[in-house]
């Protein structure tokens, strides 16, 4: 893998103290894709949680790869009960845990897919952060319905081709930005919401670690390349996941009670939308023979432009 | 105690006594009185649950999924639209195996959109997979719920309940109903101890994916625990009248069945009009009996084709149909009864859709209709000239 960059990703701290480090809460050996961004980035939450976390899941991959019956690589106490309702299915679990005397030390995670959570589970989480439960809401957004064959969802990025969004004679793909998730979960003046992504693990860790430190609902968006939906190869999802940051397509930040507090800078690694796009066949429309997308390009390079004014990333 | 009160407020008291975990609902006509009475109790700490305000009865639904595979005892109500909204969580409920319990005020279903009593709603998930019973009174919707936590909670049957009482002619009518004690509901329904929860010092994986080589036997368990299921629910009733009196059936019930040769079957609070109407023409000197459905599912084929083995004429009184088909409890007790060598006359009536009140007089109307010859079908005080 290239280096993408010197300074941005600083080594870990030593740590004062010794914890017992508990890891693999999602087990190895599950059924997901080679070089799956949402497996890798669900491992990570779950280990920053640790074993005293309690997760519901929306239907999905994320579902589909670790619970065929009767295998599980869940290695804590998880349920899955639909598409669109991980976010009540976990105010449930809650609610039932403190009128049972039993919410003590323990931390609450509700998950879903961009299109579990963006879509069709929005008037659940929507629910849930209105509500003040303390829960994390962890969505990995890979941004299409990938379990279904990649068709379009809320999230998908603007004239990226998916099934449903497909380049043609009249279309350059999907023609629409990605949904503000986090604003709008912001909007419910939550104490803490952040994105995040699978190219920088330790900083998906320390926001997990954090979020479930803070009492009351949170919500991470952590970006996972998809592979197989964003055509490209197995071997290049931290890649792709970084290249995302440095064009500055994907913010990454941290809002606390509504401000934003954090942002990571991308400064002079910052790269061309173009050096992103080009590796995902996804936009490899774009650039085709005989493709006059450069009108489109620009429309991509002032997507990023705009997170880069307003996230203050360089 | 004995109380005037509304069938909403007696349901309320109920589910107070079952101590409840977590409740959850979302507003909806005619179910609304339930909630509010109980999120009442709660803020004035008569209750100690938690109650959580949802943005759908969707939302409601899960709410209660969660907090019952967390092992906690949980508590919806809803009606109508809001169960049809429920209706994908409804299913995967009992597809868990959660014992949740949800009353439902029943009420028709749009459109046209019209809030008034009917069977259409529940009628909509009965193939859901829930144990469905039909309160007749206020009293019985009162009592039903503690059967009905013990009915779900026995851990070889774990199956969601819901209890149905008809929307406004039940959950508005005020009525003097035995309040049950705290202390004799806590001697009848003890503790939910779920077999199997979300713990995590016990971590266990719940929802997964059931490729096509395990699928079938898991729906194939649902149905035994379903069939198994009536043996626990006769005995609940049985329990029940031991400790407190009171009694209306275990999965069916009869009134002035013996020597009957025309019998009425319906469900819900149809049968208080139905009891009323076989003692009027039973004094005119008419063979005619009752036989009342109080467990839908699993649907009691064997003991309602035993009651009608003597029977000359059955008039089914049904407050719902499969459109495009027939009546759904026609059907079924026409099914029930291929299987036996009894062929009772057996007619079919849609009454009361959408709240139409039903007065005694159409009641003798449908007598005479099936001491006439036998009917199908037939939608009793149609206005015919709005259909042509």
């Amino acid at each position: 893998m290239r280096n993408l960059e010197t300074s941005t990703e600083k080594a870990p701290k030593p740590k004062k103290e010794k914890e017992p480090v508990v890891e693999w809460l999602l087990a190895a050996g599950h059924r997901a894709c080679s070089g799956c961004g949402e497996a890798l980035g669900a491992k990570l939450v779950m280990d920053a949680a640790g074993p005293n976390t309690y997760v519901a899941t929306a239907t999905g991959c994320l579902e589909v790869f670790s619970t065929p019956y009767p295998e599980s690589a869940w290695r804590m106490p998880w349920i899955h009960s639909l598409f669109e309702n991980s976010a009540a299915v976990a105010s449930g679990i809650e609610a039932s845990l403190i009128a049972q005397g039993r919410d003590k030390d323990v931390n609450i995670i509700a998950q879903g897919g961009d299109g579990g959570t963006a879509d069709i589970g929005i008037g659940c989480l929507s629910g849930m952060l209105e509500r003040g439960h303390n829960i994390l809401y962890v969505c990995y957004d890979n941004e299409a319905y990938m379990n279904t064959g990649v068709q379009r969802s809320g999230l998908t990025p603007f004239d990226a081709r998916t099934s449903t969004s497909p380049s043609g004679k009249l279309s350059w793909g999907n023609k629409t930005n990605k949904k503000d998730l986090p604003a709008i979960a912001a909007a419910h003046h939550i104490p803490y919401v952040a994105t995040a992504t699978v190219g920088y693990p330790n900083d998906l860790m320390a926001k997990v670690k954090k979020a479930l430190s803070i009492r009351g609902p949170k919500y991470i968006q952590v970006h996972v390349p998809c592979p197989l939906g964003w055509i490209h190869p197995s071997d290049m999802t931290i890649e792709v996941a970084k290249l995302a940051v440095l064009t500055g397509l994907i913010p990454i930040y941290e809002m606390e009670n509504g401000v934003v507090t954090k942002v990571r800078k991308i400064g002079k690694n910052r790269r061309p939308a173009e050096e992103y796009l080009k590796v995902q066949g996804r936009f490899r429309h774009l650039f085709a023979k005989g493709a006059d997308a450069e009108e489109e390009l620009e429309k991509i390079r002032q997507i990023a432009e705009a997170n880069i004014k307003r996230f203050g990333l360089v | 105690m004995r109380k005037f009160i509304e069938g909403s407020m007696a349901v309320a008291e109920a589910v107070k006594l079952c101590r409840p975990h977590v409740i959850s609902a979302y507003p909806i006509t005619p179910q609304t009185h339930i909630v509010e009475h109980l999120s009442q109790m709660v803020a004035d700490g008569e209750v100690n649950a938690q109650f959580i305000n949802v943005e759908s009865e969707f939302g409601a639904a899960s709410v209660v999924l969660g907090a019952s595979a967390a092992g906690g005892r949980a508590f919806s109500a809803t009606t109508s639209q809001g169960l049809l909204l429920m209706g994908e969580v409804i299913f995967n409920i009992a597809g868990l195996r959660l014992p949740v319990v949800i009353t439902v005020a029943n009420r028709s279903i749009s459109a046209p959109i019209n809030i008034w009593n009917d069977h259409s709603d529940a009628m909509a998930i009965r193939d859901a997979g829930w144990i469905m019973l039909f309160a007749e009174d206020n009293q019985e919707a009162h009592d039903m719920h503690l059967q009905a936590y013990k009915i779900g909670e026995t851990p070889e049957i774990s199956l969601p309940v819901m209890i149905n009482m008809d929307g406004f002619i039940l959950t508005h009518a005020f009525e003097g109903v035995d309040v049950i004690s705290q202390e004799e509901a806590d001697s009848f329904l003890p503790p939910f101890k779920p077999a199997v929860h979300l713990d995590v010092k016990n971590p266990v994986t719940m929802g997964v994916l059931a490729e096509p080589q395990w699928y079938m036997e898991a729906r194939c368990r649902m149905q035994e625990a379903l069939y198994e299921s009536r043996p626990v629910i006769k005995q609940a009733a049985r329990d029940f009248k031991g400790k407190f009196g009171r009694w209306y059936g275990d999965v069916i019930d009869t009134y002035r069945i013996d020597g009957a040769e025309t019998v009425f079957v319906a469900m819900g609070s149809l049968i208080g009009t139905l009891k009323d109407a076989v003692d009027d023409l039973r004094g005119k000197g008419e063979k005619v009996g009752l036989l009342k459905i109080r467990c839908f599912r699993p649907f009691p084929g064997q003991e309602i084709a035993e009651a009608l083995k003597n029977t000359r004429r059955v008039a089914i009184m049904e407050k719902a149909f499969s459109l495009g088909a027939s009546g759904i409890l026609g059907d079924e007790i026409k099914a029930a009864l291929y299987a036996t060598p009894y062929r009772p006359e057996i007619s079919t009536f849609f009454i009361g859709l959408g709240g139409r009140d039903i007065p005694k007089s159409s009641i003798v109307n449908v007598y005479n209709q099936v001491k006439a010859k036998q009917q199908n079908n037939v939608f009793v005080d149609l206005k015919t000239e709005l259909v042509k």
